[in-house]
């Protein structure tokens, strides 16, 4: 590729001003459609029912637009974001996979979008029998016996589960003793953090040096008649399957545990192993990875829980039955932990998520599965083969499954150039940044790219090109690195307002006034 | 035989592709990539599931299923009850439905320039609605908005009892009780049985130098506007505690806000700002605090802030103590965070964007209005009283059918057959207030609605 082909992208620059700096006073966007004469006539003036002491002085300081205005505001905003459509994303832990649009028509479809969740059983049969069938297909597809579609998001699913596995111990009289979850640096934070939320203290092993992942003699040590449970990521987020799963799983059980297994990022396994056939007691998928579900620019996700039998009492409620010829929600369950959130779950996501499992069959998993190893391995290669670029444990795991962890390592050494640098100046080339790595980092200058089935040949092929090209300008032109972006819509942001409580403003208002303070005391001075 | 070698969604199922790509890795076979999964635990059959299906298939089954369902507009539906009507602006979908915003997930601030700004525009505006400085991220629902919210309470005072109005919603309590049932208690206060306003007296009875938050909403789950905040807010702040508001966002087109009677954090439920109802499946919890370095350090969702960047003319957006969150500080953050509801903030920023500081007070009204007329053609019917409590109310109320001989489950099934769905049935939840449903009234509803409904009760309670 010359440089010419590599350097043609510019993103979308429109200096777009926030919101608040546009419009003008007394424009309008929208017209509200006022209660009816008759029913003004006999309500009379609404507003002096609202005590006075409640009543609002003054109107909200929101924007005034017409609608023109504001279509063009956030169509360029939405042109000035870069989304998987937009272009390759190899987000890792993420699963940026393509979100086929038919399922986005259904989800959009009034017969879902129009329906409200406490409708009667009869009206909402259709809703009920798809939210059914799903939790019937996950079952299928993880080897666990129930499954709840509540949890609205990994962590949220993570915790649903730390929950669940409270409810077994207080029920067997052990909570107080059992205290402790157990887990792992290398799993995604949330099955450090949710657990914590619900009352554990938490246990973290660290990867051997040479295997990738924790010993099997460190998990007989964290294991004591205080552990509660065990909750890890497999396959990790390096990328490393840990082959001891099933050796850990006996070791939690014959203390008296239970084991929780996320698999957000299921997708190399689908149709190659069912975690609930390994043992694991509890797990969680993210539909809005492995099952194709869009991301939305952060949420709405959603992460069903599974269950083994054992445990479907302790379920959020309701869960969705079916008797007789009829779909039902099923409040009657004693022993649930209650609920984790309002109402059912992600329920368009679920219907998403239906679909594509439909779409793919069996056949279409396992071929998903298959293609993004395959994709990643390869990516592996060409990654493997630029100056600065390292993967640790390749010798031990020279292939990996969904992603890999790589490290910038030598390049920060010889160059002086990090991931950060790196990913501010891929991004020139209209490519998605990488993710580098959870914290802490305990691979330096970490990165990890996810290149699920939908990435064709090409698209691996010219990442690893820019990726090759920017190492080889942090060896040979590192100032142009360091200064990235060059090419985005906007220039190096001024980090001070991040950590500095007199500068950072998370709304307009904030920033007038804070804006304001700093311009009357430099008036002062 | 496969039914199709090369699958739409999978550029490289082509068999050649793998073939060479394989080639290039080194291996014969894509099954050598899974050498780290011992064999023992491989799963050795194919999963029952159905065949690879065609698009037009998949859609035709889809919709033939979803058929089943009755929507709110092929009958008349008077639900409410943390999911409401209203009327969805086609900006909204449009905005919403943009491949760029739909399909972006965790880009930084250079490729994902826009996501940070609507995102940012999303915080003020929701900052703007409830007066304060500091509004997070978007988290999943109002219940669990209402769980960070009285965590973040307990870790900044250190203390552990949380005090609640007996009329919040179930689901809220059974999600707030879950997410702080390590660190703090939660104790109900009675409601005054005339108005069902907080009993201050029960407030006063109960609260201590143990208590963390008082936590309030406004408008309540059964309807009514709480009026004194302000003298709840003193007296939790007498006592050290904090003042949690959970609020409904367009209420706020013409109540107080409560950054304006002493709250220290609000939550609440975004749904209303143009997202359809979707089963209870699209909901946005928001949570705001005041700017507050202590508190600031509690909110366990990320935080964006606007920032100069070097080139002048630009904006810049960044994290605000990115440390902070679980995504670093793993169980030392005392709270977790993750994929929320980005989606539905950027469509609640476009809604507020159409509806401007005119549009949201005059929405508020003609709801208001539209309910309070229901609820007084509604009480012209012998039997039924309606609202249970003499309180003002905003978009939903109470009827009581005591004084019909009827459950709500059967009136509400008698109203099916005109073609209504009548309102949410709270026997169960409040069994104290008798034969109660609780009614939601929006803009969606016309005079003609309320109409059809009061003739429909009247029927049906005879």
């Amino acid at each position: 590729m010359t440089d010419e082909e590599m350097t043609g992208y510019h993103a979308v620059s429109w200096k777009e001003p926030t919101i608040y700096e546009l419009g003008r006073k007394g424009r309008r966007g929208f017209m509200v459609p006022r209660a009816e004469e008759g029913t003004r006539a006999v309500v009379g003036d609404v507003v002096s029912r609202i005590p006075k002491k409640m009543r609002r002085k003054g109107l909200p300081k929101l924007p005034e637009l017409s609608e023109p205005e504001v279509a063009r505001h956030f169509i360029r905003l939405s042109q000035q974001t870069f989304g998987v459509d937009s272009g390759i994303s190899l987000i890792g832990t993420c699963t940026l996979k393509y979100n086929p649009k038919v399922n986005e028509a259904l989800a959009r479809s009034p017969k879902i979008a129009d329906v409200h969740p406490s409708q009667d059983e009869g009206s909402i049969q259709g809703v009920l029998e798809i939210m059914y069938k799903f939790k019937k297909l996950l079952c299928e597809i993880s080897g666990m016996d129930e499954f709840s579609l509540q949890p609205r998001g990994g962590a949220h699913a993570v915790f649903a589960n730390a929950s669940i596995i409270k409810a077994y111990h207080k029920i067997n009289g052990e909570l107080e003793q059992r205290n402790e979850i157990v887990t792992t640096i290398i799993s995604h934070p949330c099955n450090a953090a949710s657990p914590a939320v619900a009352g554990f203290k938490i246990v973290t092993l660290y990867p051997g040096e040479e295997t990738g992942y924790p010993d099997i003699e460190s998990l007989k040590v964290a294991v004591t008649k205080h552990t509660a449970g065990l909750m890890i990521t497999d396959p990790y987020d390096t990328g490393v399957f840990d082959s001891n799963i099933e050796e850990y799983i006996k070791i939690v059980h014959e203390a008296g545990g239970l084991v929780a297994v996320d698999q957000a990022n299921a997708n190399c396994i689908l149709g190659r192993l069912r975690i609930g056939d390994v043992g694991a007691d509890l797990c969680h998928f993210n539909l809005h990875k492995s099952f194709s579900t869009p991301h939305g620019s952060a949420g709405p996700g959603s992460a069903p829980i599974g269950v083994k039998k054992e445990l479907s009492k302790f379920l959020p409620v309701p869960v969705v039955e079916f008797d007789r010829g009829k779909y039902y929600l099923d409040y009657d369950r004693p022993q649930s932990i209650g609920k984790v959130g309002e109402f059912y779950g992600v329920v368009p996501n679920v219907l998403r998520a239906f679909a594509w499992i439909m779409t793919m069959g069996a056949d279409g998993l396992k071929e998903a599965s298959e293609v993004a190893v395959i994709n990643n391995n390869y990516l592996i290669k060409k990654l493997l083969g630029i100056r600065g670029v390292s993967l640790p444990w390749v010798e031990r795991h020279p292939f990996r499954l969904q992603e890999a962890r790589f490290s910038l390592e030598k390049l920060k050494e010889e160059a002086g150039v990090g991931i950060d640098d790196v990913n501010h100046r891929i991004v020139d080339f209209g490519v998605q940044r990488v993710f580098a790595s959870h914290e802490p980092w305990i691979i330096p200058e970490p990165f990890t790219p996810e290149p699920p089935e939908t990435l064709s040949k090409e698209d691996l092929d010219r990442f690893a090109e820019v990726f090759r090209k920017v190492c080889h300008e942090a060896y040979t032109n590192p100032e142009m690195v360091k200064k990235a972006p060059h090419n985005c819509a906007i220039s190096k942001v001024d980090p001070a307002a991040s950590s500095d409580p007199k500068k950072w403003a998370m709304t307009w208002r904030a920033y007038i006034r804070k804006c304001k303070r700093q311009r009357s005391s430099k008036k002062e001075n | 035989m496969r039914y199709m070698p090369v699958h739409q969604y999978i550029p490289n199922s082509v068999p050649q592709i793998k073939r060479q790509m394989l080639k290039d890795i080194g291996v014969k076979d894509a099954e050598e990539l899974f050498v780290d999964v011992p064999e023992k635990i491989r799963l050795k059959k194919k999963l029952k599931l159905p065949q690879p299906t065609p698009e037009c298939v998949v859609r035709r089954h889809i919709e033939s299923i979803l058929s089943k369902n009755k929507t709110c507009s092929e009958m008349l539906s008077f639900l409410g009850g943390g999911c409401w009507p209203h009327y969805v602006p086609a900006l909204c979908d449009e905005i919403n439905s943009r491949s760029e915003f739909l399909t972006a997930y965790t880009g930084d601030v250079y490729s994902d320039l826009g996501r940070y700004q609507a995102l940012f525009e999303f915080q003020s505006m929701i900052g703007d609605l409830v007066a304060m400085d500091v509004v997070s991220f978007p988290t999943y629902d109002w219940a669990t908005a209402s769980g960070d919210a009285v965590r973040m309470a307990a870790l900044v005072t250190g203390r552990h009892e949380i005090l609640i109005p007996k009329t919040i919603s179930p689901d809220c309590s059974s999600t707030m009780r879950l997410f702080c049932e390590s660190l703090a208690d939660i104790k109900p206060i009675q409601y005054n049985p005339e108005n069902g306003q907080l009993d201050i007296r029960d407030l006063k009875r109960k609260i201590s130098s143990k208590t963390a938050a008082v936590y309030i909403e406004n408008p309540t789950y059964l309807g009514l506007i709480e009026a004194e905040g302000e003298e709840i807010g003193e007296i939790a702040h007498n006592h050290g505690a904090l003042l949690i508001a959970g609020v409904e966002p367009l209420s706020l087109g013409l109540l107080r806000p409560p950054g304006d009677y002493g709250a220290d954090i609000v939550c609440g439920e975004g749904q209303p700002l143009g997202i359809h109802m979707h089963f209870g499946g699209a909901l946005l919890g928001f949570l705001a605090c005041r700017d507050d370095e202590r508190l600031v350090s509690a909110i366990p969702h990320r935080l964006i802030t606007i920032t100069p960047t070097e080139r002048k003319g630009e904006w810049g957006f960044a994290y605000v103590l990115p440390q902070r969150t679980s995504y670093s500080a793993r169980e030392r953050a005392l709270s977790f965070t993750g994929t929320s509801t980005a989606l539905w903030a950027i469509t609640a920023a476009v809604y507020l964007s159409l509806l401007g500081p005119h549009g949201i007070r005059e929405l508020a009204e003609a709801i208001m209005t539209n309910a309070h007329y229901a609820m007084k053609r509604i009480s012209e019917i012998g039997g039924i009283k309606v609202p249970v409590f003499k309180s003002p109310h905003f978009k939903e109320f109470t009827l009581n059918f005591d004084g019909t001989g009827k459950t709500v489950r059967e009136i509400n099934k008698a109203l099916l057959k005109h073609k209504i769905e009548g309102g949410k049935d709270i026997t169960k939840e409040f069994p104290e207030l008798g034969k109660t449903a609780l009614c939601c009234v929006t803009d969606v509803h016309t005079r003609e609605d309320v109409g059809k409904f009061a003739l429909a009760l009247e029927e049906v309670v005879k």
